[in-house]
């Protein structure tokens, strides 16, 4: 199972029935493929959607009908519009039970950098700042490391996304929870040990008592 | 009273310098065929507030390529390649604001607000400059309102009083800035008989629309 697959499968399972949901693109977007059955969930997508589904078969594209990317999406039966202020009232407003997000850096406090990298790539903030001060709980995906460097640190290097620190990280080799505002390694990947997760990790994590196999 | 005006007409009445709110979310619900007139008349030095700057070739994106704009004020950038190259080269200036800040901002405008204010954005790059504001033990940014000389609005159906509706996430910015600017100029895709847009399904009233684009 590659790393995208890992983290994305493990994420589905944090989602419940009923639950209002934003994903972010890249591999948050693949949580959606993972859903366990018979939970129902409701995807938002921030151009003014709940109940975004699955990418259009060829040739059924609706040209107005499309995520926060532009791409064409489907609606599920029981899907609503809106405006973007109303989208963005349900991100602030705590409406929003979960996000799901990509990540450059997230600190010893769960404080995430996840929106530029001065000089180099500045695309703007879009939703990013808005839903990770928003929503009730925000979880981020990415890989534990980015060409060897390892992606929780100590102090974030480039700029926060927010002042709100994030509920969970979901990388390929652990999850990571911060209980009491300090990170915590609470379950490795299958064939993962301990060791390996703190020898690729720059924060000093606290682990957990017991810390559980990664469920995927 | 909202008046039917030619699509060359209603674009000789933006002047060079002029600011202009532009609807859509990466060119979805954007009024392609204003902006194709924008570019073909050569309206210079626009500053220009949307969402985002789509790509090269669409929404948007035709303005920056064809340098009509001095400034642009949107939320994301990061799909539109020649907005970040002109940037950086400071050809031209960009206002980087959280998706859900520039919506309200926007909407504060026009509905006669002295500003909002919002979590977004605390404690990171944004709110530099800014007023913090105590709210009940938690801190706020005042944001101040943004409004344009014209908002060039797509609409789903009109009928010939100016009554707007607006199709699935083509919606998103367009009925927040027919409030906030001097003069709304509307194109869209179905002109229909007064009457036919039921009153629960008004999304923009018409005694905001001063010009709605012929089809002929």
């Amino acid at each position: 199972m590659d790393a995208q697959t890992i983290i994305a499968r493990r994420i589905a399972l944090e989602l419940r029935d009923g639950m209002l949901v934003n994903l972010g693109i890249g591999i948050p977007t693949l949580v959606a493929s993972y859903v366990p059955p018979g939970v129902h969930i409701f995807f938002q997508s921030e151009n003014g959607l709940i109940g975004t589904g699955p990418i259009p078969q060829e040739g059924l594209a609706q040209a107005r009908l499309t995520d926060a990317g532009g791409r064409p999406v489907s609606a599920i039966p029981g899907a609503s519009t809106f405006d973007s202020a109303m989208s963005f009232g349900l991100i602030r407003g705590g409406h929003v039970d979960v996000t799901v997000l990509g990540g450059l850096q997230v600190d010893e406090n769960g404080k995430l950098a996840n929106w530029m990298i001065p000089g180099k790539m500045v695309p703007g903030m879009g939703g990013a700042m808005d839903l990770v001060s928003g929503a009730k709980r925000v979880i981020v995906a990415m890989q534990h490391t980015a060409k060897g460097k390892p992606k929780l640190v100590r102090r974030c290097t480039l700029p926060l996304t927010s002042a709100r620190a994030v509920d969970l990280v979901v990388t390929e080799l652990a999850v990571i929870a911060f209980p009491g505002g300090r990170a915590t390694l609470v379950e490795t990947a299958p064939g993962v040990s301990v060791q390996q997760v703190l020898a690729a990790t720059e924060t000093e994590l606290t682990v957990a008592p017991e810390v559980l196999p990664m469920k995927i | 009273m909202m008046q039917t005006i030619t699509l060359e007409d209603a674009v000789a009445r933006i002047q060079d310098g002029a600011s202009l709110m532009v609807g859509g979310f990466m060119g979805v619900g954007t009024p392609e065929r204003v902006v194709d007139e924008l570019v073909r008349q050569g309206k210079r030095d626009l500053t220009v507030i949307g969402n985002d700057t789509a790509l090269p070739g669409i929404g948007i994106g035709k303005l920056v390529s064809a340098n009509l704009v001095r400034k642009v004020i949107a939320s994301h950038i990061g799909l539109n390649p020649e907005t970040q190259k002109k940037m950086l080269a400071g050809e031209m200036e960009v206002e980087l604001v959280p998706q859900g800040t520039l919506i309200e901002r926007i909407r504060a405008a026009g509905y006669g607000l002295g500003g909002i204010l919002t979590p977004t954005g605390v404690g990171t790059v944004v709110e530099e400059g800014k007023r913090k504001i105590e709210v009940d033990g938690r801190e706020y940014l005042l944001e101040v309102p943004l409004r344009a000389d014209f908002a060039l609005v797509q609409a789903f159906l009109a009928d010939y009083l100016g009554n707007l509706t607006y199709a699935l996430t083509a919606r998103n910015f367009n009925p927040v800035i027919a409030m906030a600017a001097a003069t709304v100029i509307v194109d869209a895709e179905h002109v229909v008989p007064v009457g036919m847009i039921p009153p629960d399904n008004v999304m923009t009233p018409a005694p905001l629309v001063d010009y709605l684009v012929s089809r002929a």
